[in-house]
């Protein structure tokens, strides 16, 4: 019974991949495509709310989700976020700090990822902290893990309970940034010849060895991540990078034009979902 | 004293059936041993990794992406098409989720023929 529903499913994402994916990019809008995936996941996890997505794997499985529940009681994260602030106020040489590129203000999130139309590019939080400190003549910062991810999780922190709202404008170089994003997301790559969407959405709530694959709806609120596989807090970049690495493909750089457009994309199918980071994964 | 001698007997009866369907006994011990190393490289997380995804004889927390891989013989009458679906399984079907281990060398052609060697006998 169990594997008859867990088939039906796994057809009735591949319609709905399908449907998403088979189209010429241009032929569905932002919009549309957002309906079709919340549906779908909607559907194939009944009864969990929306917003409840947002805490990955924990929304459809209760096994995991206590233990889940006992970490969160004391975040891994919490020194990180300390740092993080630290790291907020603390003075550049010129006398400036961070918070003179975000009018003062740490909770950015729900800013973040948007179009710049006139460098006709996405823009991510990294990204505008790391130009903030060169513009002041301080040093970048690694794009993965260490200080940018302690900074994430102070201004992420600040942030909870802001909404995803990722809009995607009616100007063609947006757009087509998000579709060379969707693009990324339904394309197999690697030596196994996965595409992020066979994983996180045809096969969202089957097992692989003992792990439960997590939808992918909601995948982009609860960054950064402290990932006990890690042992320390990490990037939403870092994890595309790694998710890359493990269908043996060649990861590209964290912030580079690819990754950019693929967070542009998944951002926006988590649109209504609440920011929740930074958290704890498995 | 008699058990040994009825154990006799069957051991000379079998080593003559052996002899009499023209298979040579190195031949049966190479069969056994591409088994053994069908079943190493199907269930080595960085070969096959078929625990992944699929369930299969003795292996230990498998995955439920994949169909369980039991009746091989019967399912797979033709070594062929089985060996085809290990090699690439998006050619009989487009939309699957199984890596194509042959069309990528991911596995060698040998492991391949090792694993459906496995494959037949579950």
């Amino acid at each position: 019974m169990k594997f008859t529903k867990l088939t039906l499913a796994a057809i009735c994402a591949l319609i709905a991949a399908a449907a998403m994916a088979d189209k010429k990019a241009s032929e569905t809008s932002p919009s549309e495509d957002l309906s079709v995936y919340r549906d779908y996941f909607a559907k194939r996890f009944p009864g969990v709310p929306l917003n409840e997505f947002g805490n990955g794997v924990y929304s459809i499985d209760r096994v995991s989700r206590d233990s889940w529940e006992a970490i969160e009681e004391f975040p891994p994260y919490e020194p990180m976020i300390e740092a993080g602030e630290a790291f907020w106020n603390q003075k550049f040489a010129n006398g400036k700090s961070l918070g003179s590129c975000f009018d003062g203000n740490p909770a950015q999130r729900t800013n973040y990822p948007h179009w710049n139309a006139e460098r006709k590019m996405v823009m991510t939080l990294p990204l505008a902290i790391n130009e903030c400190l060169i513009a002041n003549g301080e040093t970048a910062l690694n794009y993965k893990k260490g200080k940018i991810a302690d900074v994430l999780a102070y201004m992420s922190y600040e942030s909870r309970g802001q909404k995803i709202n990722v809009e995607v404008p009616d100007d063609p170089d947006a757009l087509a940034a998000y579709s060379a994003g969707k693009s990324f997301y339904f394309a197999r790559r690697g030596q196994l010849n996965f595409s992020c969407a066979q994983c996180h959405m045809e096969s969202a709530g089957m097992y692989v060895r003992t792990d439960i694959l997590s939808p992918a709806v909601g995948h982009a609120s609860g960054w950064p991540v402290y990932r006990s596989k890690w042992g320390e807090l990490g990037t939403l970049h870092r994890r595309f990078s790694g998710c890359n690495k493990q269908v043996r493909a060649k990861p590209f750089a964290a912030q580079s034009e690819q990754y950019r457009n693929l967070e542009y994309f998944l951002t926006h199918m988590s649109n209504g979902i609440e920011y929740n980071g930074p958290s704890a994964r498995k | 004293m008699r058990n040994t001698a009825r154990w006799a007997t069957m051991a000379a009866a079998l080593a003559i059936a052996i002899v009499g369907s023209g298979l040579p006994l190195a031949a049966i011990a190479a069969d056994t041993d591409a088994v053994a190393f069908g079943k190493q490289v199907a269930f080595d997380r960085k070969k096959g990794n078929c625990l992944a995804c699929h369930v299969m004889d003795d292996g230990e927390s498998p995955g439920n992406i994949g169909p369980p891989l039991i009746a091989m013989k019967a399912r797979f009458p033709d070594r062929a098409r089985l060996r085809a679906q290990v090699w690439d399984a998006q050619v009989a079907n487009p939309g699957t989720r199984m890596p194509p281990f042959g069309k990528h060398q991911a596995l060698s052609e040998k492991e391949i023929d090792a694993i459906v060697d496995y494959l037949y006998t579950l």
